[in-house]
């Protein structure tokens, strides 16, 4: 367990609940120790970064998304998210389009193996030349058409090729272990869909989104629901839930695969009775807690206002592990002392 | 009247073997094969004998052109006399996606020039990635007196200036159909430029253009138009508007409705509701743009007889899919996107028996975060209530080789099959292993299959299962895979039919290429980019297959003997030369000369006018 370190924040509170999860998702993945000392590095930068975590991804220049690790049972997809030890990382403002959109800022650090992209609202234009690295898959080490499909997809670098060389070697040499990073990139023409889809797409999006933001929009309020040590965010929609019981059992079969990782056993989310047993033993035992924030931006557990003012001020919920949550309640430190 | 009466017999002799007189004057014969529709069926018909081949070129009305330059229109005007209409496709698939430079080619002009002497009744031009300018339209409008039918799909080039233009000057419009274009869409004028006293439309499709039109006329002319069949209205059509429209065309067969987000009263649900229970010949129902989902009910009763439900473009969710397809008894084909997830897909399961097609298409593909999406599990619940599916388009972030397996066993009759794992390269994720199963299982079950799109993590054993069991497949689509030149080497050594093959970023090289120097002439096309084929690969390539053009497109800064993207397709035409400077064309022919062909015109194996 990693000691919580004290950041500072701008303009949040110190020792803000999200740094301490952030830490925990970099120690708990096996490769932490390469990753520490790319994580202590990056502390500094990452001050304001955790809050990415909880934040759609629009990067500005300059910023770095934190990593987020995978359970040993659950690859987000499917591979084992190592860090290279090589600590590369672009430096965004120099390798990005200088018209890109907002949504095209953020920079591919390698090195986390952090996917980060994030919705364009633009033209297809802007998704050819913003696009960074990509790495392909494969096991060969074949750096040559590593750096060639690079080159294809980086339209503006203004660097020299050779650190995209670099970078292909290493990727390349990190996909022979079966370990290639998750640095996703955006390759052109990937995934294979048309230019007017994806603008189409992109624009509902940010409608969507931005309807749905706190704001009930026509009847429907989704807010992201994160858990600590899952890969992925989910969101869900408060008000297709009349009260807390109904929202707490949601969220248990939406996350029920992660947890069931951490059970020890492999995959089989939910068919299988002893793992939903085993389950709903972590949420309602003491290993986790739901916790939301609210439209003050504080951290609040769930279940002591009543529903209608918790959908209200609801902002986005988080599992968090119950030892991350000192200082939100009693409620909560009873519960870890009890299971310890 | 016929136009084309003036006969002209340029053949030389009948051969001496053939003695036998035809039993049946030329006029008879042209008319039984005139009744003849299938291409194919045409191009055996055409290699009978001397006699056949000229009657069935007399006799062909509609001609289909796969690749636009493998073929030339002064030879196929000389060929087919007497063609009302023609479909033509340009650039590789993988324009679509950006792979192509921008002004590769296809330009529709110099069709359109060589049609207006020879085909100056030509009534149909249906147009898929071709580049398009207005000048182009503005021609076409002008020099064919009877256009009727224009289809443009994933074109480039063109404004709404030039759909003004059509508008404007083809008296006879039948069908406008502008589908997913690169489109400058300037504004929605060019409705308006259809005159006051037009009637004929029987097809608008002008979903995809952004720009509002004016309603009024819009209005005035679908009650004028008593033929009209399809309409396909844009997002600026608010409900009630698309209410106004419904009642004009109760005899609609194809609806794109406008968006689904207006606020209703009572009594403007109820009208709603009550215009489309008169629908009900609708068989086709698309568009929802912008959908509201407490208004999808209204739609309930017109989807009684809809056969085919496209909501590729309506974020629903699971449970308004479940409800909405429990009023859809006779779907066979349904495109969603994959906010409806697992669960939706479930509810197709249950719902759809008679379902023969399903595209799943990601709402949010480039998004990590926010993680919604269908898993395996969908695409199996779907597989076990929908024992008729044989097309299948799946966009999924996670995939077993196990879940495909079932899949394919509860469905064996897979046509199609385009699996995309959004990230490249990712293994099974359950079990971390390769895909090869999967797609192999798939190859060995199903074998009708004639297109197959491969993705995940996949070694050459997934292309080794390809060629030894996927004989009748004709276009693959492989991206991020492989292992060694060996798997593509599979490929074109065992799948007989293959016609078109495209392959990104794979480690396939020279000897992959040229394993398949004798294939490349049976087949339309090869793409490859962003592999190990290098120039002079290419140019053997060239040197050694003159018939076939051989095209490298190379990115700047790359390497001077790296052939980063490579086109080979089979041509009667000889190498283009409307070629731009970053595609380089690799022939063994000086500028000017072009290849013989076998026969006068052009032979059917090679020519791709049959597709």
């Amino acid at each position: 367990m990693s000691i919580p370190q004290e950041h500072d924040y701008i303009g949040l509170s110190e020792s803000s609940p999200m740094e301490r999860i952030s830490d925990k998702l970099s120690s708990s993945s096996s490769s932490s120790s390469a990753l520490s000392t790319e994580e202590n590095s990056n502390k500094n930068k990452t001050s304001s970064l955790n809050l990415k975590e909880t934040e759609l991804r629009l990067g500005l220049p300059g910023s770095q998304s934190p990593e987020r690790k995978p359970l040993p049972g659950v690859s987000l997809f499917g591979k084992d998210i190592d860090t290279n030890t090589n600590g590369y990382s672009l430096s965004p403002s120099k390798n990005l389009v200088s018209g890109a959109k907002r949504g095209f800022s953020d920079a591919i650090d390698a090195s986390s193996g952090k996917w980060v992209f994030s919705v364009n609202n633009g033209s297809d234009a802007d998704l050819n030349t913003g696009a960074v690295l990509f790495s392909p898959r494969g096991d060969n080490g074949n750096t040559q058409k590593s750096s060639v499909s690079k080159k294809e997809v980086v339209g503006v670098i203004t660097q020299s090729s050779k650190p995209v060389q670099e970078k292909g070697s290493q990727v390349s040499g990190a996909n022979e272990n079966n370990n290639a990073p998750a640095a996703k990139a955006q390759v052109v023409g990937w995934p294979p869909i048309r230019s007017f889809r994806k603008n189409t797409m992109a624009s509902n999006l940010t409608k969507i989104n931005e309807d749905a933001e706190g704001k009930s929009g026509f009847g429907c309020l989704y807010v992201k629901v994160s858990m600590d040590g899952a890969p992925y965010l989910r969101k869900v929609d408060l008000k297709t839930y009349s009260n807390y019981v109904e929202l707490s059992s949601a969220l248990e079969k939406m996350f029920s695969c992660f947890t069931i990782g951490q059970c020890g056993s492999h995959g089989f989310p939910g068919r299988d009775g002893l793992s939903e047993t085993c389950l709903k033993d972590l949420l309602h035992g003491s290993e986790y807690v739901l916790t939301y924030e609210d439209k003050d931006g504080d951290w609040m557990l769930v279940g002591d206002v009543p529903w209608e003012m918790f959908t209200d001020s609801c902002r986005r919920l988080r599992i968090m592990k119950g030892s991350e949550a000192i200082g939100l309640a009693p409620r909560a430190m009873e519960k870890c002392k009890n299971r310890n | 009247m016929d136009p084309y009466s003036k006969r002209k017999k340029e053949l030389p002799e009948r051969p001496p073997e053939s003695t036998r007189p035809s039993p049946f004057p030329d006029e008879v014969l042209e008319l039984v094969l005139g009744l003849l529709k299938s291409n194919k069926d045409r191009s055996s018909v055409s290699l009978v004998c001397k006699d056949w081949y000229n009657a069935e070129s007399w006799s062909r009305t509609h001609v289909f052109i796969g690749n636009c330059y493998s073929v030339s229109p002064e030879i196929v005007a000389r060929r087919f006399p007497k063609i009302r209409s023609v479909t033509l496709k340009g650039k590789p698939r993988f324009s679509d996606f950006n792979l192509v430079p921008r002004n590769w080619g296809a330009d529709i002009q110099s069709w359109l020039v060589v049609f207006a002497s020879k085909y100056p009744f030509l009534e149909e031009l249906r147009l898929k990635r071709m580049t398009v300018t207005d000048e182009s339209l503005e021609f076409l409008a002008l020099n064919f007196p009877n256009f009727k039918a224009l289809s443009l799909l994933s074109c480039d080039g063109f404004s709404t200036d030039g759909l003004a233009a059509i508008a404007t000057h083809c008296k006879n419009l039948t069908e406008l159909d502008i589908q997913e274009n690169g489109i400058d869409d300037k504004s929605g004028n060019w409705l308006g430029c259809l005159p006051e006293n037009f009637s004929s439309l029987e097809v608008l499709n002008f979903a995809n253009l952004n720009s509002d039109v004016n309603f009024d006329a819009l209005e005035r002319l679908v009650s004028r138009c008593k033929s009209l069949k399809v309409l396909k209205v844009n997002k600026n059509i608010s409900l009630e508007q698309l209410q106004r429209l419904l009642v004009c065309t109760p005899q609609l067969t194809e609806l794109g409705t406008g968006s689904i987000s207006q606020e209703l009263t009572e009594r403007q649900y109820t009208e709603l509701e009550n215009t489309f229970k008169h629908c009900k010949n609708l068989d086709t129902l698309s568009g929802l743009w912008e959908v509201m989902t407490p208004y999808l009910p209204v739609l309930y009763p017109a989807c009684t007889n809809l056969t085919f439900l496209n909501l590729s473009y309506a974020a629903l969710q699971g449970l308004e899919l479940a409800n909405l397809l429990r009023h859809c008894p006779q779907l066979r084909r349904l495109w969603v996107l994959d906010t409806v997830e697992d669960k939706g897909l479930e509810a197709v399961g249950s719902n759809c028996p008679l379902l023969e097609e399903l595209r799943v298409f990601p709402a949010d593909p480039f998004d990590e975060e926010i993680v919604h999406g269908v898993t395996e599990a969908g695409f199996v619940a779907v597989s076990y209530g929908c024992r008729r599916l044989h097309y299948v388009l799946y966009f999924c972030r996670q995939m077993t080789n196990a879940a495909v397996a079932t899949i394919v066993q509860n469905c064996p009759n897979f046509t199609h099959f385009r699996l995309c794992i959004m990230n490249p390269g990712q293994p099974d994720y359950m079990t971390n292993e390769p895909m090869d199963e999967a797609f192999g299982a798939v190859v060995k079950t199903c074998s009708k299959l004639q297109r197959l799109s491969v993705s995940g993590l996949l070694t050459d054993l997934t292309f080794e299962y390809v060629g030894r069991y996927a004989k009748n497949l004709e276009t693959l689509s492989v991206a991020f895979a492989g292992t060694s030149d060996w798997g593509m080497q599979c490929v074109l050594g065992g799948c007989t039919k293959l016609r078109k093959l495209e392959i990104r970023d794979c480690p396939f090289g020279n000897a992959a290429l040229l394993s398949g120097l004798e294939k490349y002439e049976s087949m339309r096309s090869l793409w490859m980019s962003s592999c190990n084929v290098t120039m002079n690969g290419c140019r053997l390539l060239a040197r050694e297959m003159p018939r076939l053009n051989v095209e490298v497109m190379k990115e700047e800064g790359s390497d001077d003997s790296q052939a980063d993207k490579v086109y080979v397709y089979r041509s009667v035409a000889g190498p283009r030369r409307d070629a731009p400077p970053s595609v380089l064309t690799l022939s063994v022919f000086t500028e000017g000369t072009s290849p013989k062909c076998r026969r006068w015109g052009c032979n059917p194996y090679f020519c791709d006018m049959d597709g």
